[in-house]
């Protein structure tokens, strides 16, 4: 991805500019006609594709309460079992495995991403050594290549290092395929930080150590906040790694999908079994927490991942 | 220099430089070695067959028919997503004219924009399941209900989306436009923001129409998003893995008859159902080689003069 590559005045802002002011001056005489059928037209089509977003996602979400035999016949039947059986059917048909096992890896992968990230990218962008710029270009030029390149080598060293279907597998290379942009970010951000607090801490007595823990990490928050939302998106929707790296290797060995796997595993089930309500009731479980927690931060979220892109 | 910074320094990097170099960069210059190789990857032992895996590869018509799918991709993904985005982000950012007579979004854009970006937030493994749901090829698919309610389609003989050779492309099309139009709204409203208002109010007074403001000001102020977007776009396009293999027929998706394939299927098909590992390295490369064209030729193809402002 060559785009976000490019230089830019690394500013560090990640809260949104300030909305647009609505109220410019009042001009008089204005050409209250124009465009009326122009003005229907473009009002139109905003709510036409509103309505096509919310629709099939409401859809859905019904479909978990009506019957099978409901949904094979035709598709806009309302509901009529309100009761939350199907929920807890689909959770336990594996969508609670998958879901915790998908916190488990990303509790661990996302704060690992943070801080690895932010410590090589501290270190490349406020101190000088022989070989900095290399190692920088040798973190952002990972981003410019498609993951399907190393997929079949990495199975073969993850499969060496005898981490096939484990946890701390997937951790791993989450960890490592999240540096370039994290790198990349971060070292933009932290380049903005003010020296004069560096070198009050340094003054203070601080160790290197010291000055990036208790003062440039906090500082740099509102940089964090943003590869923060940013990574944990892109690695619980990951499909391709997981895809390859856990699977079950031989009979007795466990299950550990992640959701997304578990999900498109449970469509393939539920085709045959025909169970579909089960199958709607598990998308609406996977889907559910994002959009609360979408529709309760989702200044930061837009904020996070179009700053996040731009850089 | 302050005592023990280099000491500090290369402390900083070990573990991240460890990682990245096992996991990501080895692994990125093993599959240039393993192409050229005719190892099945179950035993450690292979046998170098220099260019033959690519020879193979430009005579074997699935991977064709797949490049040319993903060259359809990529005409359509990014021109399809990026005009949307653009006009419904001038309309929630600029398209207002309300009483004020100045220059804001129309009515209720506070409430687009939350709704658009909805899709973005959720995996594309619910993408692929709620539209296995919708195109679903009988009556209880949403796209079918829907047209047989209103007399459309008739009842016994509801549309194959998926299966239809014809159909199956714009199908996905549709899928990754649904997806990714918010988000894109959301990345040029912010750059359109960024525009002073006193542009918009200069042409305004000049007597400039809404389609004026537009392609006068908006557009080339914000060529560099557009083409930020389009690279972006292209590499997904590139992409497609996760709802081709998962909508469509066939082990790792391709069908109806391999009318919908991209490289990245048949590489994973390769690699996880045939383990012809070797073979699908030199797919891998040939996806890089392309991906790197691509983002050339985007990047060239929409070079404007930057405009300052």
């Amino acid at each position: 991805m060559s785009a976000p590559l490019k230089e830019t005045a690394p500013t560090g802002d990640s809260t949104p500019p300030p909305p647009p002011v609505g109220k410019g001056p009042v001009r008089p005489g204005d050409r209250r006609g124009e465009g009326v059928v122009l003005n229907v037209f473009s009002h139109g089509f905003l709510v036409l594709w509103a309505v096509l977003i919310v629709l099939p996602l409401l859809w859905l979400v019904l479909s978990s309460f009506r019957t099978d035999a409901q949904i094979g016949g035709s598709a806009f039947g309302w509901p009529q079992n309100w009761d939350l059986d199907v929920f807890s059917r689909a959770w336990d048909k594996g969508i609670g495995d998958y879901f915790l096992n998908t916190v488990v890896v990303l509790v661990f992968s996302v704060p690992l991403t943070m801080l690895l990230g932010s410590m090589a990218a501290y270190v490349l962008a406020r101190y000088e050594f022989r070989g900095n710029r290399f190692l920088y270009y040798f973190f952002v030029a990972g981003a410019m290549f498609p993951v399907f390149l190393a997929l079949v080598p990495l199975f073969f060293m993850v499969k060496r290092l005898d981490m096939l279907n484990t946890y701390q597998g997937l951790v791993l290379v989450y960890v490592a395929y999240s540096m370039p942009f994290t790198v990349f970010f971060m070292h933009a951000f932290f380049r903005t930080l003010p020296t004069a607090v560096f070198e009050a801490a340094v003054l203070d007595g601080a160790s290197h150590t010291r000055t990036f823990f208790q003062v440039m990490l906090p500082m740099a928050k509102p940089g964090l906040l943003s590869v923060g939302i940013f990574n944990t998106l892109g690695q619980w929707n990951q499909y391709i790694l997981p895809t390859v790296l856990m699977q079950p290797q031989s009979g007795d060995d466990p299950e550990r999908y992640v959701l997304t796997q578990g999900l498109i595993q449970l469509q393939q089930q539920q085709g045959y079994a025909s169970d579909l309500p089960v199958l709607f009731a598990g998308v609406t479980i996977a889907m559910v927490p994002m959009l609360v927690v979408y529709l309760s931060f989702q200044r930061q979220v837009q904020a996070g991942l179009t700053s996040a892109t731009l850089k | 220099m302050r005592k023990g910074q280099h000491r500090f320094v290369a402390g900083f990097l070990l573990i991240p430089v460890a990682l990245y170099l096992i996991f990501v960069i080895w692994p990125y210059i093993q599959t240039f070695g393993y192409s050229l190789t005719d190892w099945k990857g179950q035993s450690q032992t292979f046998d170098f067959v220099g260019l033959d895996n690519y020879t193979a590869l430009f005579r074997d018509d699935i991977f064709r028919g797949a490049i040319w799918h993903n060259i359809l991709f990529l005409v359509f993904i990014p021109v399809i997503t990026i005009l949307l985005a653009l006009f419904f982000a001038f309309m929630v950012n600029a398209g207002g004219r309300g009483r004020s007579g100045g220059v804001s979004g129309v009515a209720g854009s506070k409430y687009y924009r939350v709704i658009y970006f909805f899709p973005q937030v959720l995996s594309l493994a619910i993408m692929a399941v709620l539209f296995g749901a919708v195109y679903r090829s009988d009556g209880g698919g949403m796209l079918n209900g829907a047209l047989i309610k209103l007399g459309l389609v008739d009842e016994s003989s509801p549309v194959e989306w998926l299966n239809e050779p014809g159909f199956v492309l714009w199908a996905l099309i549709a899928v990754v436009v649904w997806h990714g139009v918010g988000f894109y709204l959301v990345l040029f409203s912010a750059a359109m923001q960024s525009i002073p208002r006193d542009i918009y109010e200069a042409a305004l007074i000049d007597g400039a129409g809404r389609a004026q403001s537009f392609f006068r000001i908006t557009l080339p102020l914000l060529w560099d998003s557009v083409q930020t977007a389009w690279v972006y776009l292209g590499i997904a396009a590139m992409d497609m893995f996760i709802l081709v293999s998962t909508m469509t027929a066939g082990d790792y998706g391709g069908g109806p008859d391999h009318h919908s394939e991209v490289m990245s299927t048949v590489m994973m098909r390769n690699f996880l159902l045939y383990g012809r590992s070797g073979y699908a390295c030199a797919m891998g490369v040939v996806m890089l080689l392309l991906t790197l064209i691509v983002s050339v030729v985007m990047l060239r193809a929409t070079r404007r003069e930057r405009i300052e402002f």
